[in-house]
């Protein structure tokens, strides 16, 4: 269950960054994401959960800085913090923080290693992990990765990307038992 | 053969075949016990036990190196499931799930009596709100995943409390899906023995058995990596094992080198196999009537005492060697023989009382290895010279043919009188001896200890490195929780807790463990129970917490279930724990002997690694004693122990300094001049000034066992000083040559005896004997040097 969870992380932190794309438009989009250096975004993210009445929401802020650190940090409705930076993960929340070294979980080392793929535009990498389509143009784009292992499918069954050009404007993580959570990027936040 | 010899030679037989019946009977050991101190006080008894006994003694550091990870991983696995099916581990941990399910289960099941959150409180309206608004926000957040499955029958979230109360000490690195180093290179596994840690049988019976369990996993495993294999293994019971081992090998190898090398020497000396043999009876006598009194008087003989013994030799062989060289003047038909044989017995009885009076000062000693030697030495001397005196002269052949030693002593005298025109340069010695004392007083003696520990500096920095890589830093500070019975340590383990929560929450300390935690006193167990409420009224209760929530109260159905479960659920023992991996957890925490329980409770510093500062430790010190006053106490494994090795050694030099004074005061009631006694007393504290000099030039620090050779020293020496001052007091006769050369060889003997065990790798052995083999050879020589007779002597020789 631990990994499971470890797992949802990772792909949390996959989707926040710069997705791929498939086909024509693919290898320009993925040439796009890469020249970003840095980006400090907020965040809103909506969980639909069958256990639950009503979607849970969650806000806070991204940051990313090329090409090794990566941080969600939660402000509400609790505050916690998930960061990568140079292959150990640290989570915290409340007062507990671990540090996670990437290599000693090779369920999640794959995702992490297609962030890394991503950021250096390596199409390559990535296809080794999930199998990759892509809707629309750079103008309006939809990027839907779908692992390749079954046991990471399992989990997850899909997550869709929707963005315009170098910007994320949607993640959609699509569970296997059919829970969902969409997090919606919002503007920039300056330095 | 007269009347009264015969009944000498016959009590002498009639006390011997006593003595080896009692020395074949005897128990002897070769454990640690020895460098342990007897502890006076309760919490020193504690520490003692918890160094011999604890559960720290009971664990082995598994490494396996070389080869790739893939072939460690599986060489692990297959080590690891051998040796868990072996009697002779309670846990063999390698990273692998084995228990997970189990765990799980027991905590899933257990958990309204297990987590620390459950009170009447946490089950009111505004309770449920708050723990089921907080499970509902976990959901949105990394953990998202386990809470979402768990909150139909868990809402308010004990499972995850119960898993953050577990999950506060730091883990190892996982590679290839068992515990690897940091830098991935050793694959490592941590097996804890069923048997106490001073069961050094059982201790080697698992060495054995993890050996083994390597040879085998490495021919199951196929691929040449895993034929690369290493293994390295520490802990505690490996140093117990490999300390015995040493000791026993060196109590024998010690004893038969020093034994040839003084037999050889007195081959050449006497040059006679029956004066020989005859000589070595003193001896002989003196080791067996000292293992007697040692098995009598301790219960049990400790091997490192055997090896002691061999000091025994160095000075009870003088006695036999004086009376073999005045018998042969007397043969020789020296007129005055008669008077100068009572007046040598004189001297030889007082030098004995005075070895006595120094070796009577270690009676007393807190380390039982040191009064084992005190009684031994003191019932072997006394055997050996009445043997010498009273049965030797009995057995011993009309006309003794040894060696003529006059040319011996003759050149002896010349070196000396050279000695004596230095006599300036021991003034000088003398000065610069007590410069060098004086100068490094602050460090004058090592109060580690571990001086003593004769494990070597490799096995130490292997234990190091493998305790690093696990991410265990060596806990040396804990708290020990004692009580009558189970219950009463469980309730007292969980009130220091109470106190020490707040300090883990302000960083203080990182974290700390208890047994509590797995199981609970039956006192908190009732009290979570009865905070229950009952199905109709939690029903009633969820319904109004749920109201403002995003989850309706029908979707937790399955709780009210498991709480109605739990409120007529029996209470948790030690039996539930059976077969889950926190049966060795509490196991290692728990300590039982006759009426006494304990119960430990490892500190983690704030930061790994580190050690406490004063200020933290003064605070957790405070929170523990008012916690559960008199029931709690922090210890520092290291600090206390090192503290209470300094008392010894401070309880030590009391010791020794009595010993000198009532060797004085012995030396004033028999010679009745403090001029002579300061004449015989001079050299020697000469001889111990300047070895302690050259030990400390030479870059030790001195231990208890460096003062005890010192002492030595004394008792040694001041026969030599003794026969020195007979010839200067004695009208009739100066320091012959013959006496002189009967002095030098037993001083050859005594510096050989002494000198073997200065090699020896056991660190007691060598501080002894590179101690008494410079300091005995100097008390000769500077007696000689200083003495008024030797003066006289000289110049009538030439």
């Amino acid at each position: 269950m631990r990994n499971a969870s470890h797992f949802a992380l990772a792909l949390t932190l996959l989707v926040t960054l710069r997705a791929t794309a498939a086909d024509n438009d693919l290898d320009p989009l993925m040439a796009l994401l890469a020249e970003r250096t840095r980006g400090h975004v907020s965040f809103v993210e909506q969980n639909y959960l069958a256990v639950l009445d009503r979607p849970v929401e969650a806000s806070g802020e991204l940051l990313y800085e090329r090409p090794d650190r990566l941080e969600k940090r939660t402000l509400a409705p609790r505050p916690a913090s998930l960061m990568l930076e140079k292959g150990d993960l640290t989570i915290q929340s409340g007062r507990r923080k671990r540090v996670l070294a990437l290599h000693d979980y090779p369920q999640i080392a794959p995702f992490i290693e297609s962030i890394r793929a991503t950021l250096a535009g390596d199409r390559a990498a990535l296809e080794q992990v999930f199998h990759l389509a892509f809707e629309g143009s750079l103008a309006r784009w939809t990027l839907s990765l779908v692992p390749l292992d079954a046991k990471l499918k399992a989990v997850v069954r899909e997550i869709r990307i929707e963005g315009a050009r170098d910007e994320l404007h949607t993640v959609t993580i699509l569970q296997a038992d059919g829970d969902r959570s969409v997090m919606t990027i919002g503007s920039s936040i300056p330095p | 053969m007269t009347r009264p010899r015969v009944i000498w030679v016959v009590l002498w037989l009639a006390a011997m075949t006593l003595a080896v019946i009692v020395v074949t009977r005897a128990h002897y050991t070769a454990d640690l016990s020895a460098f342990l101190p007897r502890a006076p006080s309760a919490r020193q008894q504690l520490l003692v036990d918890q160094l011999r006994d604890g559960p720290a003694s009971r664990l082995m550091l598994i490494a396996i190196e070389g080869g790739d990870a893939a072939a460690r991983a599986q060489l692990s696995m297959a080590m690891a499931e051998q040796l868990r099916g072996n009697g002779e581990f309670v846990a063999v941990n390698n990273g692998e799930p084995v228990n997970d399910a189990r765990d799980r289960e027991y905590l899933f099941n257990h958990r309204y009596l297990l987590s620390e959150a459950v009170t009447a409180q946490h089950f009111t309206v505004s309770g449920l709100t708050s723990s089921i608004d907080d499970t509902i926000a976990l959901l949105a957040s990394p953990a998202g995943l386990l809470a979402k499955s768990l909150l139909p029958q868990d809402p308010t979230g004990e499972m995850l409390q119960i898993l953050s109360q577990l999950d506060r000490t730091a883990r190892p690195h996982t590679l290839a899906g068992v515990w690897a180093s940091v830098d991935g290179q050793r694959a490592l596994l941590v097996a804890s023995m069923r048997a106490s840690g001073s069961d050094l049988d059982a201790a080697e019976r698992a060495l054995h058995a993890i050996r083994a369990a390597f040879a085998q996993a490495q021919r199951a495993t196929p691929g040449s990596a895993a034929g690369r294999g290493r293994l390295e293994i520490t802990g505690p019971p490996v140093f117990a094992v490999a300390a015995r081992n040493t000791i026993r090998h060196e109590a024998v190898r010690l004893s038969v080198l020093s034994t040839s090398l003084i037999v050889s020497l007195l081959l050449v000396v006497y040059r006679s196999v029956p004066v020989l043999l005859l000589g070595l009876l003193p001896v002989t006598s003196g080791a067996l009537a000292g293992v007697t009194a040692v098995a009598l008087g301790f219960g049990v003989v400790h091997g490192i005492t055997l090896a002691f013994g061999i000091t025994l030799i160095g000075e009870s062989v003088d006695y036999s060697i004086y009376l073999f060289v005045q018998s042969r003047r007397a043969t020789a038909g020296v007129a005055d023989a008669e008077h100068r044989q009572r007046a040598m017995w004189k001297t030889i009885f007082l030098g004995v009382l005075t070895s006595v009076c120094g070796f009577a000062s270690l009676l007393p000693s807190g380390f039982p290895g040191l009064s084992q030697l005190g009684l031994y030495s003191i019932a072997g001397l006394l055997v050996a010279a009445a043997v010498t005196r009273f049965v030797l002269p009995a057995l011993m052949p009309r006309s003794i043919q040894i060696r003529d030693l006059t040319p011996l002593g003759k050149r002896a005298a010349q070196i000396l009188r050279r000695a004596r025109a230095g006599r300036l340069v021991l003034g000088v010695v003398a000065v610069a001896a007590a410069l060098v004392l004086y100068v490094r007083r602050d460090t004058l003696w090592n109060r580690d200890l571990s001086a003593l520990s004769p494990v070597s500096a490799r096995a130490q920095s292997l234990d190091a490195r493998l305790r690093a890589d696990l991410g265990a830093p060596d806990v040396s500070d804990f708290i020990v929780v004692t009580g009558k019975d189970l219950q009463a340590v469980l309730r007292a383990s969980e009130k220091v807790a109470a106190r020490l929560d707040p300090l883990v929450s302000d960083q203080t300390i990182g974290a700390f463990e208890s047994p509590a935690r797995y199981l609970p006193s039956d006192a908190t167990q009732i009290e979570r129970r009865a905070s229950l409420p009952d199905s109709d009224e939690l029903r009633l209760r969820l319904r109004a917490a749920t109201a403002s929530l995003a989850v309706s109260a029908e979707r937790l159905e399955p709780f009210i279930r498991d709480v109605t479960q739990a409120r007529a659920a029996p209470l948790l023992s030690a039996t539930d724990l059976e077969r889950t991996s926190f049966a060795a957890g509490v196991d290692a925490l728990m300590m039982h002997q006759g009426e006494q329980w304990a119960a430990l409770l490892p500190l983690h510093s704030a930061e790994a690694g580190t050690q406490p500062s004063a200020a933290a430790t003064n605070k957790v010190r405070a929170a523990v004693e008012s916690a559960a006053p008199g029931e709690a106490v922090l210890l520092n494994l290291k600090s206390e122990s090192d503290a209470l090795y300094s008392s010894y050694l401070s309880e030590a030099l009391r010791l020794s300094g009595a010993g000198f004074a009532a060797i004085i005061v012995l030396l004033l009631l028999t010679l009745r001049s403090p001029a002579r006694v300061a004449a015989v007393v001079a050299p020697l504290v000469l001889a111990v000034l300047a070895v302690a000099a050259a030990l400390l030039l030479g870059g030790r620090s001195l231990t208890i066992l460096h003062l005890i050779g010192m002492l030595l020293i004394v008792a040694v020496g001041s026969n030599y000083a003794l026969f020195f001052d007979r010839s200067g007091s004695d009208q009739h006769a100066g320091t012959e040559p013959l006496t002189l050369a009967s002095l030098l060889i037993a001083n050859a003997a005594t510096v050989v005896g002494f000198g073997v065990l200065a090699f020896s790798n056991v660190p007691v052995l060598a501080a002894l004997g590179s101690t008494v083999a410079p300091g005995t050879f100097l008390a000769l020589v500077f007696s000689a040097a200083l003495s008024r007779s030797a003066s006289r002597q000289l110049s009538r020789t030439n």
